[in-house]
């Protein structure tokens, strides 16, 4: 490893009307390094990021950037993108209904004076899709394929542009454990033929496992850089949340009583293919304070299976009973199934769980109105300030104030935002779907407590989740669900990652 | 480890004059907006503008629209549109002339039929829009043509007219003075609009002082307080002043009181009530207003219904004054009052707008027309003028929100 320094950035601040979201930020990154950057959620990384692609163009921050010994002044990315650096943002920015071919070349159209070359472009498509590693037809449309494919092609997109420093923000957020073992290769691949990378994540064993070196930020200052030898994951967190964290997941004595939740024989067909049957006869049930997870593969079906059970927001000719507290319940709409005392925090929150354009306020109460506001649907103002504050301390949302613009918030406190209004909607039975999906240490740890908390309080809590370690970290009993079937049962106490990936793997078999 | 610690609050500056200038410029800039081409215009006519007549006239010129941009509010905010309000309150005055003319209905029961017809005309296209999926666009484009032909039909060509005299002082008549005339420094004024006028300033002051408290209550800085008793000032000043001018023309006009009763409940609605934040939640993000319980759907139709219904009473204030029911009635109101919401700052994506907004962008439009009328401009050049005030409303709105 050398001292050649390929990115130098010097004194950054950036402000947003009210919120300082980086102060006099130092980041040095060395050529063929993969450099991460760590740090708690609204720590300002992807800020950091943004004012190095040109997102925020110069004189929008204050600092110096210089690259391959030049300073850069950037107006947006097509500067970037010029002299080979590539950003690939938190959420996807593909087209869902444009092919791979063309989200690969899209801004970057492989034309002779306007007139697209389709051969050239497949071609290189192609050739592109094949180094990293992905399968598929570049003909095929990118809402047929699955996060962890999309995850590459906008890979492929990059290397398209020539890339020479590639940014990626928290890129195995919502990746499986396989794909994101293949995309972490990918990296380390490209590291050897010269790439630099930087990339942003929360998942401490992939940077343990690919960094060279790591710069922690919090709180908008950059704290530390620390070369390969020196990390450990401890020291990750401690730098982080700047201070020791003993325990990833808080102990709890389950006090489990009778069971409030049942799901009897549900399935459900693929709502555009009927005949595709997503979920077949699952039967599961969740006690009194008891903390029940969902295992399982990306595409097993276990948000498709949350996602019909809450008000049949997904599927059709979905068959099946639900019980709450042993009497069957109507479900069949979100407004009834929220009224029976069923809540589903969902895995994507700038689809289907936040109102962006609106404050955290709005957001936190959306779901629960009326016990903010009078019988005639007048809302209390008041009521509804002191509900949103309450519920903001609760879960720790870092903002300005309750009336920041949930679209403002960094992903992580975004998440918290939609766990709060789900929380306000006090429910009896929560499903939390990926509750921690880019979600720093220190704040996951405040989850599982506030998890814990409300299983005290006797709620039932299904979690679903593609992290086995948390899994098996707090929840008292856990079902392996593999192509829209139950594979397994398991106590927590007796189950293990191998397992569950045992049980995954026979079903597999089976349905073979 | 410790849990306790409390939500970090990012470096919440104080504010200060300058801040709350800046914060009130875009929310008030409408206002400044409007004050500046009404002044524009006063000079321009030579004084005719701010005549107390010529002010009369002009809110009942305009009346129908701002009924119709009330609702039109709520459809784009929703995330939709409505292209058939025009049509629909022509089709309405038909049906209200054929109803009382032809057939001797007495006006009340004339008018709440239309008014209930309007209602599930916007529910139907409600219906399709919201459990069909059909996009509003869409729906309401064929509606405009559809219930275009049926006025055309149901009045065969000819105009229907004259109505009874109750009918008429919907959009004629004054509301009485009971209190009797006074005469101040010489100018007759109408009693009971002073009245009146007086009572809504010291609501609007008892509100804004009741919500300030509540803000710092609440711990959040609310604005200087010389920059607040300023701003309400102004704002009081100005209703004192337009009413002022009613008053020493012949009062409050009926349809004055409608609109106001209206656009104060839409306020209220729209603020204050979960059916109006649902409005907003759904125009934000859809699909998560769903997975939270509101019902989409029936919401939608709702808004739909509410619209045809005051589509159908902009119609028949439409007909009063004009006392016939014509076939060419209501042609391209759509088109002002879809302007006028947008020149208030609604966003053509959902999710953002605001009552106020749409009255102000409605007398924006109406002063123009009006103002330009009484200059003698040809109406070909107003429609371009019209269309660029529209253009360079909305660019100015998008680049102030760019730069905050
Ligand atoms: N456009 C904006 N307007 C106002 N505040 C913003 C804006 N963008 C980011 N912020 C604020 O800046 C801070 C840093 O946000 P950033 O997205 O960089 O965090 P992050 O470190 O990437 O967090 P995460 O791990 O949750 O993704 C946060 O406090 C956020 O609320
Ligand atoms: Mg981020």
């Amino acid at each position: 490893m050398s001292d050649d320094i390929i990115l130098e950035m010097r004194d950054i601040t950036k402000t947003f009307p009210g919120v300082k979201a980086l102060e006099n930020v130092n980041l040095k990154v060395r050529r063929g390094d993969i450099h991460a950057i760590c740090g708690e959620n609204g720590a300002g990384k992807s800020t950091l990021m943004k004012v190095l692609s040109g997102v925020y163009p110069f004189g929008s921050y204050s600092g110096d950037i210089r690259y391959e010994g030049q300073q850069c002044h950037f107006n947006g990315i097509h500067d970037s993108e010029k002299r080979g650096i590539v950003i690939i943002h938190q959420e996807l920015a593909l087209v869902p209904m444009l092919s791979i071919a063309e989200n690969m070349f899209l801004g970057n159209e492989q034309a002779t004076n306007g007139i697209i070359n389709w051969d050239k472009v497949r071609r290189r498509a192609a050739e592109l899709l094949k180094k990293v590693g992905l399968r598929e037809d570049p003909d095929t449309l990118i809402t047929n394929i699955g996060t962890g494919k999309q995850q590459l092609v906008e890979i492929a997109k990059a290397l398209a542009k020539d890339v020479r420093l590639l940014i990626l923000d928290e890129p195995t957020a919502s990746l499986s454990e396989k794909d994101s073992q293949s995309l972490l290769d990918l990296l380390v691949e490209f590291k050897a033929q010269g790439m630099t990378s930087i990339m942003i994540s929360h998942k401490l064993n992939e940077i343990k496992r690919i960094a060279d070196q790591i710069t922690i930020i919090r709180d908008g200052q950059s704290i530390e850089t620390m070369d390969k030898a020196d990390i450990t994951e401890d020291r990750i967190v401690t730098s982080m949340v700047g201070r020791s964290l003993e325990n990833r997941y808080p102990h709890r004595e389950p006090n489990i009583g009778e069971t409030i939740f049942e799901v009897k024989n549900w399935s459900v067909h693929h709502p555009l293919h009927p005949e595709r049957q997503i979920i077949k006869s699952v039967n599961l049930s969740v006690r009194k304070g008891e903390v029940v997870g969902i295992a399982g593969l990306m595409g097993a079906g276990r948000t498709e299976f949350a996602m019909s059970v809450f008000g049949r927001s997904y599927g059709t000719n979905i068959t099946g009973d639900v019980l709450l507290h042993g009497k069957k319940a109507d479900t069949s709409t979100v407004g009834k199934a929220v009224k029976a005392g069923l809540a589903y925090a969902t895995e994507d929150r700038k689809v289907y769980g936040l109102n962006l354009i609106d404050h955290i306020k709005h957001n936190v109460t959306v779901a629960n109105l009326p016990s903010v506001s009078s019988k005639l649907g007048v809302i209390d103002d008041n009521a509804e300030l002191r509900a949103a504050n309450e519920y903001r301390k609760k879960t720790n949302i870092r903002s300005s104030s309750v009336y920041q613009i949930t679209g403002n918030l960094s992903g992580g406190n975004q998440q918290k935002v939609v766990l709060s209004k789900w929380l306000f909607a006090n429910p009896d039975v929560l499903i939390l779907d990926e509750p921690t999906r880019g979600i720093d240490v220190g704040a996951k740890y405040e989850i599982y407590t506030i998890i814990n908390k409300l299983a005290d309080e006797g709620k039932g809590i299904l979690v679903i989740s593609s992290e086995m370690p948390e899994l098996l970290g707090i929840c008292d009993r856990i079902y392996v669900l593999n192509e829209g079937r139950i594979v397994a049962e398991m106590k927590a106490s007796e189950a293990s990652q191998e397992k569950i990936m045992r049980a995954i793997v026979r079903g597999e078999e089976k349905a073979a | 480890m410790s849990t306790e610690t409390a939500a970090p609050t990012v470096n919440s500056a104080k504010a200060t004059a300058q801040d709350a200038i800046k914060a009130n410029l875009r929310e008030y800039g409408l206002v400044l907006a409007l004050i500046a081409i009404m002044i524009f215009f006063q000079f321009t006519t030579s004084g005719v503008l701010f005549k107390p007549v010529n002010l009369t006239n002009l809110i009942l010129q305009n009346s129908y629209i701002i009924v119709m941009a009330l609702g039109m509010l709520l459809v784009i905010v929703a995330g939709h549109i409505d292209l058939s309000v025009g049509s629909v309150a022509g089709f309405i005055g038909a049906v209200a002339a054929v109803l009382m003319v032809d057939f001797g209905f007495n006006p009340f029961l004339a008018g709440l039929i239309c008014i209930c017809v309007g209602a599930v005309i916007g529910g139907v296209q409600g219906y399709f829009i919201a459990y069909m999926k059909i996009p509003s666009f869409i729906v309401t484009l064929a509606g405009m043509l559809v219930f275009k032909g049926l006025a055309l039909w149901l009045l065969g060509g000819r105009s229907v007219g004259p109505f009874q005299p109750e009918f008429q002082m919907l959009s004629a008549g004054f509301i009485p003075d009971p209190i009797g005339p006074w005469t101040i420094g010489g100018v007759k004024l109408h009693a009971t609009t002073i009245v009146i006028a007086l009572l809504i300033v010291a609501g609007m002051l008892f509100a804004a002082l009741k919500s300030r408290r509540n803000r710092e209550s609440h711990g959040y800085d609310a604005e200087p307080f010389g920059f607040f008793v300023l701003k309400n000032a102004v704002m009081a000043g100005i209703v004192l002043f337009l009413l002022y001018m009613l008053a020493s023309y012949r009062g409050l006009p009926n349809v004055l009181v409608v609109m106001g009763v209206l656009i104060a409940a839409f306020v209220f609605v729209t603020k204050r009530m979960t059916f109006g934040r649902r409005i907003y939640a759904m125009g934000g993000n859809v699909k998560a207003a769903a997975l939270s319980g509101i019902h989409t759907e029936r919401l939608t139709f709702y808004i739909f219904a509410i619209m045809g219904a005051l589509a159908a009473l902009a119609g028949l204030i439409f007909a009063a004054r004009l006392n016939m029911a014509t076939p060419k009635a209501g042609a391209g109101m759509e088109l002002d009052v879809i302007a006028a919401v947008f020149i208030g700052g609604a966003s053509a994506l959902g999710g953002v707008g605001q009552v106020a907004g749409a009255v102000i962008g409605a007398f924006i439009m109406g002063v123009m027309n009006n103002g330009m009328s009484i200059m003698g401009i040809n109406i070909d050049w107003q429609q371009v003028i019209k269309g660029l005030v529209l253009l360079g409303a909305v660019a100015f709105d998008l680049y102030n929100k760019k730069k905050a």
